[in-house]
């Protein structure tokens, strides 16, 4: 469990660790090493080149606009956790943290690392998404926004080009009217989830869901949106029918093929209780 | 006078050193120019090895030395089989240190690279091109005894290793008499003990000497001696085996050798360097021993009154690829299966298989833990079926305080002795658990939930555990001259459990010091060349008891000295306070000046010193200095060899809450009560047991080496491999009830595996409980994953009504 060879560099602007990746196609970039480093000892990994985000200036930093958070790569997600001003513009960022790891690798992992990183199990992804978010890359050939919808491709892979490095994670604020929950099972505090759900629930007049939005984590090859359950909560009143028909839809997102860790079959009845818990949590917290 | 120790809940005086870093294991011992040694290991479960191309490895000039098969000249032989036993099958399979021509599981070491540091070792072995051509394997235990499955070893048909059948009274009759029988078919899988520490080597030979000087994290220094002396050819004294702080064992460390233990030290003879071998997580979970699955199918025959006249329980045993440990695990499963009931007729066997995985060896609890659930899920099927509650069940069948010693006629234990229970009052504990419970308030409580959608549910496991088997440990309880410390020195060792406190306790109470001022020297064979190992529940009893025959001689010897030197009756000293004083008087003698005093001396070095000397006047005498039948100082030793072994005993029930949708189980509460005799340190035994618990849990619910169908280790990492954290494991309330064992001294019974061995019947019985609402069917398995719950409760919803 030692790595393989690799050369190391600490740049300290965007253009240098662009140039860098660009020079050495094994080449990876380092922020919190929370996940990069464990496959690098167990070689699954073997970057010729590991480019350190740690000193590139501007790559950290909260900031919270008029319609959304923005928020620097290299930000700890710890400190996304504890910042009042991002989790009043958006409650559900601090709900989802929480699950995410412990403390401990909370403190050194980064929000930007979790997004590229993009663990079909990992809660930030499936927040992104829910949320209808966007990040910002820089590579050879300039600065992109590739919104969440466009983002993952497959477990561990984005559509981001080697080259680039994601700089900036974006989450739009709470719309109105919308209430927010996270429900996940995982077998030990702290682990990926078996199954996860990000849920935003606007409603209208009498209660009326007007617009719904899902993300699942854990139960396919990548994080992916719950458009089945959200079409059979829409236009409900989120009623115990509505409920039970979001989860029952939700099932088909449920794609994984049985693992280690639990079977297809229970992962699909495991979303659909989650999709019920947490469209019911946030259709509380919508009011209406 | 000074408060006893012994009983109290003394601070563990290792901890401080430890928790500051300042512990010395294996990777701290400073070696100046070590070399580092990594593995090339197989990947395939079973495959015959066309060749091994190491040709890349051995150029790499930072490699030193690449070994296979070839290069290991007279070790190229199977390891012993450490525990022979005539049910073993002719030719019983020991591993060789590396592989020659076939490998017979995934992670069986093919070559050694020793390089100037891992990496490069761990380069040279990606370097090295093994080419096999796999054979095909069969790991499902009912399958592999079939006729026609894949072998293992091509000489040992249907992949029996052992088949051993013992019988106590006449099962036989006692199924003639019964008015009901019942069985069931239980299975629990692999597990391993993942210490917090790994495997870990160190080797330096001395050319000029002649000393091989290793440093092992093995809980059996003394034996890894023996064996490295006699693999090596040199005397015993000439190798010293030291095990220094060792980050948890649970008997994966008492396995001896595993490959790197005799291959690290060829290295540092052979190419005159320190050489290490730092076991990484991955080679601790491909390479390491591993324990736990049996599929037992048991049955029992009892009267409509509960009474259970005979017990017939079949198992398969899973040894893995090689049987080195002898059939152990399996006879203490065996020898345990009747638990803490009477049942006069019992007839049990069982097959040990060999299967393409690697090697079977205790793991904490040693085969009990499968014996347990076997036999209390019997218990409670048959509770069930004869409509009597489950603690009456329990309780009719109790062996009674006054049958004790209770013989097992016929029944012989893993020490080759027969299984005698010494004590127990089982229908006690029995009462205090249903009194801590409240099954009444419970059932209410259950009821009420029921109605609200929420399934509680109420589970309870007894279990007996044969602890502190012999053969024998030895103490030697030595005074510093300089300091007054008492140096207490025993031959076996500490992973952690805290049994340099439990000695200094013994040793305190004897010649009046405080434990602080007791120095624990253990797992050195300079230090005690004579002694056996960690295992078995067994350091508090053996060494314990060792060490307190060696502490009343010492006391006696300084009472002796004092008297002497403060020219009083020997009655009349006390010892206390670090010193020895006149009763009821305020002159002493400290333990430092007897210790000097007791020495005849030449030249002085120090005040005390003087009073040893030849013109002193303390040191006029007629005879020589020391006297015809003495030894200078105060320094005794003896020895305990326990007749056989000591039963301690337990029962554990938890409360827990189901979740149907997510199948998630949620331990409510749990309470334990247990008896391990006479308490030493309520608190070391606190963590003991409350360790166990957590294992427990572990083994219930979340670990699992799990293996594809081809052998490969699919959980070889801890993102696979499941330990709980803290935040899995509840607070449990421990009670402690003290059933003195008549065989030993102190009246002392091990403790250390005690807390793992009902967890799973505990917890199966519970979400029994909590199940019944929705007819599940019995759980049979352990440990239980949230996905084989919902496949249960999937069944049970798809049975017509
Ligand atoms: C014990 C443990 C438990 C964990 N549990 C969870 C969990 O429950 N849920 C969860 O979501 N995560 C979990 N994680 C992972 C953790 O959240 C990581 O922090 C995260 O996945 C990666 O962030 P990082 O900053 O550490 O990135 P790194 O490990 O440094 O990098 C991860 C990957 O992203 C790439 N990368 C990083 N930053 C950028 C960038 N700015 N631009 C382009 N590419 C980049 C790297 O090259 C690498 O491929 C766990 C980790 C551990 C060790």
């Amino acid at each position: 469990m030692k790595p393989a060879l690799f050369d190391y560099t600490a740049p300290e602007t965007v253009a240098e660790a662009v140039a860098t990746l660009a020079a050495d196609e094994s080449a990876r970039p380092l922020a919190g090493g929370q996940s990069l480093i464990p496959i690098m000892n167990f070689r699954l990994a073997q970057p010729g080149t590991l480019v350190d985000l740690g000193r590139v200036a501007g790559l950290d930093g909260i900031t919270v606009t008029e319609s959304e958070v923005r928020i620097g790569a290299m930000t700890r997600q710890r400190t996304l956790e504890s910042h009042a001003g991002a989790n009043a513009a958006h409650p559900l960022i601090a709900e989802v943290l929480a699950h995410v790891a412990h403390i401990a690798i909370r403190n050194r992992g980064t929000v930007g690392g979790s997004i590229a990183h993009a663990d079909a199990s990992a809660e930030l992804p499936c927040l992104l998404l829910a949320t209808g978010g966007s990040v910002c890359a820089t590579g050879p050939e300039g600065e992109r926004t590739v919104a969440a919808d466009d983002l993952f491709s497959f477990h561990m892979t984005t559509t981001l080009a080697q080259t680039e490095i994601l700089t900036e994670v974006r989450i739009p604020r709470l719309p109105p009217a919308t209430g927010w929950a996270f429900e996940e099972y995982a077998r030990r505090r702290g682990d990926y989830a078996l199954a996860g759900v990000c849920a935003l629930v606007t409603r209208g007049a009498g209660g009326v869901c007007t617009g719904a939005r899902l993300a699942g984590c854990g139960i396919a090859d990548r994080p992916v949106r719950l458009t089945a359950a959200e079409d059979a909560l829409r236009g409900s009143t989120v009623c115990e029918d509505a409920l039970m028909a979001a989860g029952e839809a939700a099932k088909g997102h449920a794609t994984l093929p049985d693992d280690l860790q639990a079977s297809q079959a229970y992962r699909a009845d495991l979303l659909a209780a989650l999709v019920r818990r947490a469209a019911v949590r946030a259709a509380e917290r919508a009011g209406g | 006078m000074s408060t006893r120790q012994f009983g109290a809940p003394v601070q563990r005086n290792a901890d401080p050193a430890l928790l500051r870093g300042e512990g010395a294991f294996i990777d701290d011992i400073p070696l100046a120019g070590a070399l580092h040694a990594a593995f090339v290991r197989s990947a395939h479960a079973r495959a015959r090895i066309r060749s091994i191309d190491t040709r890349a490895a051995r150029a790499n000039p930072d490699v030193v030395a690449v070994y296979t098969a070839d290069d290991i000249g007279a070790l190229d032989a199977p390891l012993p089989l450490l525990i022979p036993h005539p049910s073993i099958t002719a030719g019983g399979k020991t591993q060789r240190p590396l592989a020659r021509d076939e490998v017979f599981y995934a992670g069986q070491c093919i070559a050694m690279v020793v390089a100037v540091d891992r990496y490069t070792a761990e380069d040279a072995c990606e370097a090295i091109a093994v080419d096999y051509e796999p054979l095909p394997v069969e790991l499902d235990l009912e399958k592999a005894v079939a006729d026609g499955a894949p072998l293992v070893h091509d000489d040992i048909p249907n992949n029996v290793a052992a088949h051993f059948i013992q019988e106590s009274g006449d099962a036989d009759a006692a199924f003639a008499r019964a008015e009901h029988v019942t069985t069931v078919k239980v299975r629990l899988e692999r597990s391993t003990a993942a210490p917090l520490e790994c495997r870990a080597i160190a080797a330096r030979w001395d050319r000029v000497t002649g000393e091989l000087m290793v440093w092992d994290g093995t809980q059996a220094p003394i034996a890894v001696r023996g064996g490295l002396a006699s693999v090596f050819g040199i005397d015993e004294d000439n190798v010293r085996v030291v095990a220094p702080n060792v980050g948890g064992g649970f008997g994966q460390k008492i396995m001896m050798f595993h490959p790197d233990e005799i291959l690290v030290p060829l290295a540092a003879m052979e190419l005159d360097r320190p050489v290490k071998y730092i076991e990484d997580r991955v080679e601790n979970f491909i390479g390491a021993s591993q324990e736990r699955a049996q599929i037992h199918e048991i049955t029992l025959a009892a009267l409509k009154d509960g009474t259970v006249l005979g017990l017939r329980d079949s198992f398969l045993h899973d040894t893995g690829a090689f049987i080195p440990y002898g059939i152990a695990v399996a006879q203490v499963s065996s020898t345990s299966v009747a638990g803490p009931y009477r049942i006069p007729g019992i007839w049990v066997e069982f097959k040990a298989v060999y299967t393409p995985c690697v090697q079977v060896t205790p793991y904490r609890g040693c085969g009990r833990p499968q014996a347990c659930f076997a036999i209390e899920r019997a218990m409670d099927q048959l509770a069930d079926e004869l409509g009597i509650d489950r603690f009456e069940l329990r309780r009719r069948n109790f062996i009674a305080p006054d049958e004790f010693p209770y013989r097992r006629e016929g029944l012989l234990f893993a020490d080759g002795l027969a299984v005698n229970y010494d004590s127990g009052e089982y229908a006690q504990a029995l009462d205090r658990i249903v009194g801590e419970i409240d099954l009444p308030a419970f059932r209410a409580e259950q009821a009420e939930a029921r109605a609200e959608g929420r399934y509680l549910g109420f589970g309870l496991g007894f279990y007996v555990e044969a602890t502190g088997l012999g053969p024998y440990e030895g103490g030697r309880v030595k005074l510093h001259p300089i300091t007054g410390k008492v140096y207490v020195t025993t031959g076996l060792t500490d992973q952690g459990q805290g049994h340099g406190t439990v000695f200094a306790q013994i040793v305190a109470d004897q010649v009046g010091c405080a434990p602080a001022d007791v120095v624990f020297v253990g797992g050195d064979t300079q230090a005690q060349p004579w002694g056996v190992a960690t295992f078995a529940s067994r350091a508090a009893v053996v060494s314990g008891n060792a060490i307190h025959k060696a502490a009343l001689r010492a006391r006696a010897q300084i009472v002796q000295a004092a008297a002497n030197m403060l020219e009083v009756e020997q009655d009349e000293i006390e010892l206390r306070d670090g010193g020895a004083w006149i009763r009821g008087g305020n002159r002493s003698v400290s333990l430092a000046e007897v210790a000097t005093a007791t020495n005849p001396l030449r030249y002085a070095f120090n005040e005390s010193s003087k009073t040893a000397t030849q013109f002193a006047p303390a040191s006029r005498h007629d005879g020589p200095p020391l006297a015809e039948g003495t030894h200078p100082g105060i320094e005794e030793s003896d020895y305990f060899s326990p007749p056989h072994a000591t039963w301690a005993y337990g029962v554990h029930a938890a409360i827990v809450e189901f979740d149907p949708e997510t199948c998630a189980i949620d331990i409510r509460r749990y309470v334990c009560v247990h008896d391990c005799g006479t308490i030493i340190n309520p608190m070391i035994v606190d963590g003991q047991v409350m360790g166990g618990i957590g294992q427990g849990i572990g083994g219930a619910f979340y670990e699992r080496c799990a293996y594809s169908e081809d052998g490969a280790p699919l959980a070889a990492s801890f993102m696979d491999f499941l330990m709980p954290y803290a935040t899995e494991v509840p607070d449990a309330e421990l009670i402690h009830t003290e059933t003195p064992s008549p065989l030993n001294p102190l009246g002392i019974k091990g403790v250390g595996e005690a807390g793992t061995i009902p967890v799973s019947q505990v917890l199966a019985s519970a979400l029994e409980d909590a199940f019944q609402p929705f007819g599940i069917a019995p759980v049979r398995e352990s440990p239980l994953s949230p996905s084989m719950i919902h496949a249960l409760l999937r069944e049970a919803r798809a049975r017509p009504a």
